[in-house]
């Protein structure tokens, strides 16, 4: 039987945020926070929402934030955690909230460290497939066969011939009792797994598609839209880590992955056989996935 | 109680009198004592602090930095790679005005590798904000590293602070050390209270963007803050001598030098060796002294302004070569002294890099060819000392 999260009312964004229109990860702070509510202390490098809370003084948040240097999530969050430790605050959750290449590339190392000393925080990883901040430079999270403007299309190179890093699985390797991905499409799906990440005791990692319009050349009208697709066409599988078991949330429709590639123009110069080749990455990855669930891994 | 102790130790000891609430360190030659032994301290319950151990000395500051910005008294200890590693959060901590108090137990950088006294480490540091303290003695690490809590914590401050030990002149040289009573310390030290914190409920964003008409005012502030720290030094060590009857000389430790042609500037450990030769000299009539630079960062302008005009001639020692320039004391006195009506003549002797001892028979000869140079005047301002392949014999 399927239970509905009613997803909490009162708002922890303020109007004014920075972000462009149809942010994705404007809805990843809000839906993140209404789960997690007010005794909360939250840590962001430099990524899109180092800016977005806006100019000093203001500040669009509803709860304490600190700034940190671009590598140092991981290490920021085993600081707070120890900080109100010593202080005997337990009752406030620390959550570091990093972008793709905050997370994967350049904050690898103190994430790998904050997980392996069971930091009893939440990471949160926005994920909007490139270095968007400074104007859409490829990261180690990037999809294969997307344009950036590091990855320019129409040179002898051309598209991004990487694929993305398994953020989930190096997170699994860690052996952390909590990881799970989310999209701003499914907010009930998204609120019920931070609140279940808030609920458990060690690391938790979070894995949040984030749409980003003008770096995936998508209309800012259809973010959610294409994060739903995102989900159907199963390139991006909600699931759950939750002590080592994987459990799929939202098996999607297996709509074609042309269908989620069609509506960004990052993705317009492929072929169709590079199309076809795409799309059987993402049938393996989906059967990887069932896999690992039914064998409970 | 006096104890027999390296100057890991005392820096281990001061941490533990000052109640340091969250110690993140890695480990690096030679600093490592320092850090086993406060993770003890911690898994012993004699000291009340979560120890992080974290995994690099750029994530320890950042531990620091977030558990200090969160209400916590904080320390950590590095050297070398890892000081440098640390810059671009060095740079945070000052920034963020966090009073954050740290041992960096001066090594050479690589390459080649070298484990031992050489101070580039620090000096390649002294544009991050910090306040940077050379010491002499195993007493003067443990007591300035207290002191220095109570400079930093100070409203009108906040800044960090560094305490530089020689690496294993004074690391891993054992010496006796008073280890003053905690309730004497605690007397001395309050509970860090900062005016603002991360607190739950106070939502507030700590490091936020700004504007370029706002950002110089943030910096003009944390001037304000480095010269306020000139004058706390010298108010907190009398209050230090008040309680604990011990000085160490405030931002420049002179000796000696009321009466002297000649002075000798260095810092560090060097320093107690210099005093020894500065003695025997002496004793054979000739009027020398030594200035040892403690404070680093402040450095002492007024205090060599005021030296210049009773002296002929500055020899100033540089355990490092900031190349393309000359060693860092040295520009940094000249630079002192340049608006003085009577000016000394100045010269460099750049010494002891890598660990390369430097002898009572080397400071020697250095006041001796600062004696002469001071009347006739430097051919060469800067000259390396007990270098193979160079003309002159040092030895």
């Amino acid at each position: 039987m399927m239970t509905k999260t009613t997803i909490p009312v009162e708002e922890f964004v303020f109007p004014g945020s920075t972000g462009c229109p149809g942010c994705g990860a404007n809805l990843v702070m809000r839906y993140m926070l209404k789960a997690l509510g007010e005794r909360t202390i939250v840590t962001i490098p430099a990524c899109c929402w180092a800016v977005m809370p806006g100019y000093w003084p203001s500040n669009c948040l509803k709860v304490p934030l600190l700034y940190c240097a671009f590598e140092a999530t991981g290490a920021a969050i085993s600081g707070l955690r120890a900080a109100l430790d010593v202080k005997g605050v337990e009752d406030v959750t620390v959550v570091g909230f990093a972008g793709d290449g905050g997370t994967v590339d350049i904050g690898l190392q103190a994430l790998s460290g904050a997980a392996e000393r069971r930091t009893d925080a939440i990471y949160v990883m926005y994920d909007n497939e490139a270095y968007m901040n400074t104007g859409i430079q490829r990261s180690g999270s990037t999809p294969w066969g997307a344009w950036t403007t590091t990855t320019p299309v129409g040179t002898s190179h051309g598209f991004k011939h990487e694929s993305k890093k398994d953020i989930m699985a190096i997170m699994q390797a860690h052996k952390i009792p909590y990881a799970a991905t989310v999209s701003p499409a499914f907010p009930e799906d998204f609120v019920k797994k931070i609140e279940k990440a808030k609920r458990t005791k060690g690391f938790k990692f979070i894995h949040a598609l984030s749409p980003c319009p003008p770096g995936w050349r998508t209309n800012p009208s259809l973010s959610v839209e294409v994060a739903r697709l995102a989900v159907d066409a199963r390139v991006f599988p909600l699931y759950e880590i939750d002590e080592g078991k994987v459990h799929i949330t939202r098996k999607g429709k297996g709509l074609p992955i042309v269908d989620y590639l069609k509506v960004q123009g990052r993705f317009q110069h492929l072929t169709e056989p590079e199309i076809d080749s795409m799309q059987k990455i993402v049938d393996d990855n989906w059967i990887m996935l069932l896999l690992k669930e039914s064998s409970g891994t | 109680m006096r104890m027999v102790m390296t100057g890991n130790y005392a820096s281990a000891y001061g941490a533990k009198l000052a109640r340091a609430e969250v110690i993140a360190a890695y480990p690096i030659t030679p600093q490592t004592s320092i850090v086993e032994k406060l993770a003890e301290f911690v898994s012993s319950g004699e000291l009340k602090a979560k120890f992080i151990p974290v995994e690099g000395e750029h994530s320890a500051m950042a531990a620091c930095i977030a558990a200090q910005t969160a209400g916590a008294r904080t320390y950590t200890a590095t050297s070398s790679q890892g000081l440098t590693l640390m810059h671009e959060v060095l740079m945070w901590a000052s920034g963020a005005r966090l009073p954050i108090v740290m041992t960096n137990v001066s090594r050479a950088m690589a390459p080649p590798w070298n484990v031992w006294v050489d101070h580039m480490d620090t000096v390649a540091q002294r544009d991050t904000g910090w306040l940077q303290f050379f010491c002499r003695s195993n007493q003067e690490v443990l007591d300035t590293i207290i002191m220095a809590y109570k400079i930093c914590e100070t409203s009108g401050v906040m800044l960090p602070a560094m305490i530089v030990e020689d690496a294993f002149i004074l690391s891993h040289t054992s010496e006796p050390v008073d280890v003053p009573e905690q309730a004497l310390v605690d007397s001395f030290l309050p509970a860090y209270s900062p005016e603002l914190k991360l607190e739950v409920g106070k939502p507030m964003g700590f490091g936020s963007l700004v504007k370029p008409d706002q950002y110089m005012e943030f910096r003009y502030k944390a001037m304000l803050g480095m010269k306020e720290a000139r004058e706390r030094i010298l108010r907190v060590e009398q209050e230090f001598k008040h309680i604990f009857g011990r000085e160490h000389g405030g931002l420049l430790d002179l000796y000696k030098c009321a009466d002297a042609d000649v002075v000798m500037v260095a810092a560090g450990s060097v320093a107690a060796t210099a005093m020894d030769v500065v003695d025997a000299m002496r004793a054979k009539g000739m009027r020398i002294g030594l200035a040892r630079i403690r404070a680093f960062r402040p450095f002492p302008h007024e205090e060599f302004r005021s030296l210049a005009g009773r002296t002929e001639g500055i020899a100033v020692l540089d355990r490092s070569f900031t190349f393309g320039a000359a060693g860092a004391m040295f520009t940094e006195v000249k630079s002192s002294i340049y608006s003085c009506q009577k000016r000394p003549v100045v010269k460099n002797y750049i010494a002891g890099l890598g660990g390369r001892d430097i002898t009572p028979k080397i400071l020697e000869k250095i006041f001796e060819d600062m004696l002469v140079v001071s009347k006739r005047g430097a051919e060469d301002e800067v000259e390396w000392v007990d270098v193979a392949g160079l003309p002159r014999r040092w030895r």
